[in-house]
């Protein structure tokens, strides 16, 4: 007993379409049949709230006189997009503001433009014979512009990994902060109301399918960015009129250690025709799989640590290795539901009306990585293989003539079998000097917790924990932690020098 | 009830003069010590004997002040995401049934963690 997009509809215009919200669905599925399900319900509407940092508006401010066409353009000191010709522009979610403090975003312009803030616009144009002016400044609304349309190119995963971190380290990432040792899990995503967790055969959510997209009518593009259908990472390109959203459904945010990003509300109304409809917005939380990724690791394939699902998740705490460790949700799961809950209400007040997609999306599509044709530079490169060392045995003034005889700032500590277990500075060396009672051997003013790299790690990722650490210098070690070389902060220059390859 | 107790560098051991003296237990909830403004102890007290122990604590040259306020949480701000709840070590946030962010703040030891972990700035610290 199928049903049309046309029957749904009808009842949606008289009222009479029976609505429900997507986390409802598997209990009403228990309860009826999936043929008694099908016959009651006819439309499920899903919803999710989370940081969605691909996303951005194109925003037309009209012409100005003399008129102007931007090249360069700033909102609030935030760089905005200046190649698409006189006075349109696009503002991206994550840039950064070159001038006020980094938690101030293009995130934050768009969430103070719907809240009906001023906004400073200031551009510079190299000048033409039609296009005479070069620079503007001036104060802006969003009432002022002609159009603002929010068009996002990646929006509501289908899945989203959860992290954490098995470093000795803190860190800040776009999952939020990780604490060191697994001390904790963070994960995103609304689970059973997940809108592509919910139509994963992409039989109804494609081209044209109307949505709620932060409190705004809105509609699907198309496919996302990265959208990787075949291994359940579909995404969505989404648009909708800024002027009709609100910051309830829509929030800037600061990620520390990363930068800004876009809160937004995504909901998707979804026809139930046909049995399969029913089976799979009968989606629950605990058949959806999230794999924890350790993030302790800077690359690009993390390894997995352990896989759980949303249930699980959403309990507080899971275990890893025999631990129990508490979890954190980035996203919101009670704006996830009022995204939902105002969607179901949209439709049963007659405000929305579905449709088909007018062009489905590749069910089957697989994302590639990036093609790189340079090779990135190693440590190797750039590390001083002539490295100065001193056994942990030896005394302070045997330390600080080796220091000066290496013209060095860091002598790497080896003990007896010639591991690396230490390194002493000339802050140590100088502390020792001070207090010449206390402190009589290198391994007793040595740091013993050493920073170290690999001859075969990228220079990037030796830059970051020189960064991270606040340190000057990173002892080359072998797999037998023999220390072969030594990487100091000024030897990065050398990527920098003509006839290196730069960064 | 918190108290936060100032002690100079050079100072006797206070707190464990004051436990040995009064027989009540003291819990050390954080403590910092800093070149430039001393030594200090976020220390949790059982509230009947909040007053004694500032007292004696005072009367051997402790700077102690009741601290009744834990982090700052802006309703307005926050979006009910979470992302404190794990970060923090005294397990202040949690969510009721309606998935809405509880703050308990009397748990609070003023760690900051959360603080940085907010990606809505909604958690604050007062000065201290």
């Amino acid at each position: 007993m199928d049903k049309t997009i046309d029957e749904i509809n009808r009842r949606i215009r008289d009222g009479s379409a029976r609505v429900v919200t997507a986390d409802e669905m598997p209990s009403i599925v228990s309860e009826l049949g999936e043929e008694g399900a099908l016959k009651e319900v006819d439309v499920v509407t899903t919803g999710t709230f989370g940081a969605m940092c691909s996303s951005g508006a194109f925003l037309n401010f009209g012409h100005a006189e003399p008129p102007i066409k931007m090249e360069r353009i700033w909102l609030n000191d935030v760089d905005a997009y200046g190649g698409i010709a006189a006075v349109d522009t696009y503002i991206g979610a994550t840039n950064k503001s070159v001038t006020r403090a980094e938690s101030y975003g293009g995130a934050h312009v768009i969430e103070d433009f719907i809240a009906g803030k001023a906004i400073e616009l200031r551009a510079q144009s190299s000048g033409s014979d039609c296009y005479p002016r070069r620079n503007i400044t001036t104060e802006i609304r969003l009432e002022d512009l002609n159009q603002a349309i929010m068009v996002n190119p990646r929006n509501a995963y289908q899945r989203y990994d959860g992290a954490t971190n098995t470093s000795d380290d803190t860190l800040y990432t776009y999952m939020g902060t990780l604490l060191p040792h697994s001390g904790n899990v963070t994960y995103s995503g609304a689970g059973t109301l997940n809108p592509l967790c919910n139509d994963p055969g992409y039989r109804l959510i494609g081209s044209g399918v109307p949505i709620f997209l932060g409190g705004a009518p809105g509609m699907v593009v198309g496919e996302g960015t990265q959208h990787s259908s075949a291994g359940n990472f579909g995404t969505l390109m989404t648009t909708a009129d800024m002027n009709e959203m609100s910051t309830d459904f829509l929030r800037a945010a600061y990620m520390y250690g990363y930068g800004p990003t876009l809160y937004m509300g995504v909901g998707i109304p979804i026809p139930v025709l046909d049995i399969e409809v029913v089976r799979r917005t009968a989606i629950r939380d605990e058949d959806i799989p999230v794999s924890i990724k350790d993030y302790g690791v800077p690359s690009r394939s993390r390894p997995v640590i352990t896989q759980v699902n949303y249930a699980e998740l959403k309990t507080g705490k899971i275990e890893l290795n025999g631990e129990e460790v508490r979890t954190s949700s980035l996203s919101s799961y009670r704006n996830a539901l009022k995204v939902a809950r105002t969607l179901k209400q949209w439709i049963e007040d007659g405000q929305m009306i579905l449709n088909l997609p007018t062009r489905r999306l590749d069910p089957s599509k697989q994302v590639k990585s990036m093609r790189e044709t340079r090779k990135v530079a190693l440590v190797q490169e750039i590390m001083q293989r002539k490295v100065v060392t001193v056994k942990e045995d030896e005394e302070i003034p045997e330390a600080a003539r080796k220091l000066l005889k290496g013209e060095t700032n860091h002598l790497p500590v080896l003990n007896e079998q010639g591991r690396l277990v230490g390194v002493v500075t000339t802050f140590d060396v100088a502390k020792a000097v001070a207090h010449p009672e206390r402190r009589v051997r290198v391994k007793d003013v040595m740091t013993r917790n050493v920073i170290t790299t690999r001859s075969d790690e990228p220079v990037d990722i030796a830059a970051q924990k020189l960064d991270h650490h606040r340190i000057s210098a990173l002892p080359v070690v072998d797999a037998q932690n023999q220390c072969i070389a030594i990487l100091h902060a000024s030897d990065l220059g050398k990527l920098f020098k003509p006839g290196g390859q730069g960064l | 009830m918190k108290l936060l107790v100032k002690l100079s560098h050079k100072s006797r051991p206070i707190i464990a003069e004051v436990v040995k003296d009064t027989g009540i237990l003291i819990n050390v909830d954080r403590a910092r010590s800093d070149a430039h403004e001393g030594e200090e102890a976020l220390v949790d007290v059982p509230d009947e004997f909040c007053r004694l122990i500032s007292e004696r604590m005072r009367s051997l040259g402790a700077h102690v002040s009741i601290l009744d306020e834990g982090v700052r949480h802006d309703r307005d701000e926050c979006v009910d995401c979470g992302s404190c709840i794990s970060v923090c070590p005294k397990e202040v946030f949690s969510f009721n049934s309606e998935w809405e962010l509880q703050v308990e703040t009397k748990r609070c030891i003023l760690c900051g963690r959360c603080v940085i972990a907010c990606p809505h700035q909604a958690l604050s610290l007062n000065d201290v």
